[in-house]
């Protein structure tokens, strides 16, 4: 099982959007998929029409008073199951620091669904906190979409920072460019010069566009409601990228 | 987290069978268009002797769109294993039952264990269908059509399927459609409460047969509609001449039942089963002599001694065959494939034993019998005469017969020569052969013990006679291939050997035999056949 990370510490930048899409197109080709919503927004749930609850909530869930099994709900869409927010997740931190290896308490819920799921997507709430510690500490793979602007990319390297102080398992890093709009020349440039410089920039970039919004519309992945839509081939690209730099096994 | 699916059959109204789902006046619910409807084909297996279905195993193969998959079930329709058996990923034998196979090859069917890809579920089935073969018990297409079942959400929250079945094989039918509600995960509530709502709905009802049952109840079959046990009801009070005429053509069935899967070679077992129903109903004519016609009797004994005999020499092959991996897997001194000239001997032997048999059972002199044999028994159950009654005289034969084995096995001693065992093997089946034909008159769990008992002393006698055959035809089969330049020398040294393991294997079941005869013999042994064999008053009254 691999677990890949939709992650930003700012917020509005796509992370939800990618989450939700990466999830659909793995499971459309055949991987056994859980996406995890860890933001107490509920976004995610929201776009697959789960309700937002978790019986005995984030405590419950972290303590491990509740299996993580249980509160799995399966969506629309074949092999793909959410496991949905709730609005206790925004006292996620404080119930991660009661436990032991409180760093690693994500990673350690995750371990029984090993044999039931090829790929745990998660999408992350955003903050530097436990809780992103403790998602940088289970993921393989950290998809961080990235607004074109300098700013953006100086979050990048404080990332990259950060996660070289881990020990011998860190994830890999795949940023990419969100929400770009090709008239503004600076986003244009950022997005041109930097996947050029840098390995972790993938070369693929999403722009903005309108059926992408339309997703809380339609409640379902761009990738589901308009395959045939640009924004879900920039998607399938991105998302062939990532099975990749995750090192996805062919699904069984 | 487990799920559970209910299923209901779709039953209509007056107007007739429906394959609609009933609308659902609830607010919490809508419906929508589930995946376009599919079409898949289906073939259940199972052995002749329904072997399966008796182990609370169903097998089904399932095609759609060029692919075969293998499912099976248990009693409760759990998942047990599966394969897939799409072409190029299966092979299939021809003759050879062992031989190596081609790859590339679609399944066909009958199939033996063999046969069958590598892997969990042949592993689980091999215990189960021994050596039979699995052959279509039914064929049916089913065609489904999906709904989804949403919440207030519009989510989905539990996936209907409809499933029309048309039942192709053995006859054309088509039971009710099928409704099944499938939860999603995390959706159990909802869809309990969705599967309670339609359970109260007109034109619908739980389902009480499985897809297998209601396909075999469709095109008019029974499930384990066969066995080769003697299942004819008798009491005590029934003329003898209508209970063996009864019992005669229950046996006469199963010959006829047997004949295509033996000619066709479909597994050893076919032959098996119509030897062991010729042999019996010869025991039953010699136990009648005093109540059948003298000329019924004379006819026929002739007859049905040479229909067993056509059958013997095609058996004793098979037997051969069977135990060939475990006689092969026990050389000490040779290897196996020393032995490979033997096995192509025994095969080549066997196809022309076959063919020989099949001759016999396509010939004039078989008809003749077959169709004259049934209709004498007609005319002797139709006319039976009141006396004697069943009940005194299968005690009299019973008792008679018990004397017969303890006299003769009382007599054997260690220097007695190995007729005198054979002889008591025949008896010994003759006893076990009364019991069987007057079961029914017999407490089930005294029956069951006497048998075990009988069953005992049959084994020990048996191995003594099946070995001594054996070398003996080892000796022949030697002659045979020295004779036609086909046994290499290692190849004789390792029949050799198993001559030798033969011998061992007779002279154990030789020392064992003293003993397990006085345990027959001993008041415990003798009470429990007694028992079956004692005329009660009210039997003898008859």
């Amino acid at each position: 099982m691999r677990v890949i990370a939709a992650y930003n510490i700012k917020g509005g930048v796509g992370k939800t959007a990618t989450a939700v899409n990466i999830a659909y197109l793995a499971a459309q080709d055949g991987y056994r998929v859980l996406l995890w919503d860890l933001d107490p927004q509920a976004a995610a749930s929201f776009l697959f029409r789960v309700r937002p609850k978790v019986k005995g909530g984030s405590k419950a869930l972290i303590a491990g008073k509740r299996p993580v099994d249980d509160a799995i709900k399966a969506t629309d869409f074949d092999n793909l199951d959410l496991l949905p927010a709730d609005f206790t997740y925004r006292h996620l931190d404080l119930h991660l620091d009661g436990e032991r290896k409180s760093a690693t308490r994500l990673r350690g819920l995750l371990t029984p669904l090993r044999r039931e799921y090829d790929l745990v997507v998660l999408d992350c709430p955003p903050s530097i906190s436990l809780l992103s510690e403790n998602v940088l500490h289970a993921a393989d793979l950290l998809l961080v979409p990235l607004i074109p602007t300098t700013l953006s990319v100086r979050t990048l390297d404080q990332l990259t920072d950060f996660i070289a102080d881990f020990g011998r398992r860190r994830p890999e890093i795949l940023a990419f460019f969100s929400m770009l709009d090709r008239r503004k020349r600076l986003h244009r440039e950022i997005a041109e010069e930097l996947p050029a410089k840098r390995d972790d920039v993938a070369a693929v970039a999403i722009p903005a566009l309108s059926v992408i919004e339309q997703m809380s519309v339609y409640r379902a992945p761009v990738t589901a409601t308009a395959p045939r839509s640009q924004a879900a081939r920039y998607y399938r690209d991105l998302w062939i990228e990532a099975q990749s730099r995750a090192r996805l096994p062919e699904p069984g | 987290m487990l799920t559970t699916v209910r299923e209901f059959v779709l039953v209509g109204d007056e107007s007739g069978p429906s394959g609609d789902v009933p609308r659902i006046d609830d607010s919490r619910f809508s419906m929508a268009v589930g995946r376009k409807s599919s079409t898949l084909r289906r073939t259940w297996l199972d052995t002749f002797d329904w072997r399966l279905f008796r182990a609370g195993l169903t097998l089904e193969l399932l095609t759609r769109r060029g692919t075969s998959e293998l499912v099976l079930t248990g009693r409760d329709g759990e998942l047990v294993a599966t394969e897939f058996t799409t072409a190029g990923e299966h092979v299939q034998n021809g003759n050879g039952r062992d031989a190596a196979q081609p790859a590339g090859q679609r399944l066909r069917w009958p199939s033996l264990i063999e046969d069958l890809p590598v892997g969990p579920l042949r592993e689980r089935l091999a215990s189960v269908v021994g050596v039979r073969a699995l052959l279509p018990v039914t064929k049916a297409t089913s065609v489904r059509h999906e709904l989804r079942a949403l919440n207030s959400d519009e989510k989905t929250v539990a996936v209907l399927t409809v499933d029309q079945m048309n039942v192709t094989s053995p006859r054309n039918g088509q039971p009710p459609a099928r409704l099944a509600v499938i939860p999603l995960r995390g959706y159990q509530a909802q869809a309990t409460k969705l599967a309670d709502l339609l359970e109260h709905s007109a034109g619908v009802a739980p389902a009480a047969q499985s897809p297998f049952e209601a396909a075999l109840a469709a095109a008019g079959r029974r499930p384990g509609d066969y066995t080769s046990k003697i299942d004819v009801q008798l009491s005590d009070e029934m003329p003898v001449v209508l209970a063996l005429a009864t019992v005669l053509q229950r046996l006469f069935t199963a010959v006829e039942v047997n004949l295509s899967g033996t000619i066709s070679d479909i597994d050893t077992e076919f032959l098996h089963d119509l030897r062991v129903a010729v042999r019996r109903t010869r025991s039953v004519l010699k136990t009648a002599r005093s109540v059948l016609p003298a000329s019924f009797i004379a006819g026929y004994r002739p007859e049905f001694k040479w229909l067993g005999d056509l059958t013997t020499p095609t058996r004793d092959l098979d037997v051969y065959l069977l135990g060939y991996p475990s006689m092969a897997a026990r050389l000490v001194a040779a290897s196996p494939h020393e032995l490979t000239p033997f096995r192509l001997h025994l095969d080549k032997q066997r196809a022309v034993a076959h063919r020989q048999l099949t001759r016999g059972l396509r010939s004039a002199r078989f008809k003749s019998l077959t169709s004259s044999w049934r209709h004498d028994l007609d005319q002797l159950v139709a006319s039976p005469g009141r006396k004697p009654v069943t009940g005194p005289f299968a005690a009299r034969r019973t008792d008679k017969k018990h004397q017969q084995v303890l006299t003769g096995g009382g007599a054997i001693g260690p220097t007695s020569p190995p007729q005198d065992l054979h002889d008591l093997r025949k008896r010994c089946k003759e006893l076990r052969y009364l019991l069987e034909v007057f079961a029914s008159l017999h407490d089930p769990a005294e029956q069951w013990r006497a048998v075990n008992e009988l069953k005992s002393l049959q084994d020990c006698l048996g191995e003594f006679q099946d070995t001594e055959v054996q070398i003996t035809e080892l000796r022949a089969f030697a002659t045979q291939m020295m004779a036609a330049g086909s046994a290499p020398a290692e190849t004789l040294l390792a029949m050799g050997e198993i001559a030798a393991a033969l011998a061992v294997r007779q002279a154990k079941a030789r020392a064992e035999f003293a003993g397990r005869f006085a345990e027959f013999a001993s008041p415990r042994g003798r009470a429990r056949i007694g028992a079956l064999a004692m005329a009660t008053p009210a039997k003898v009254a008859l």
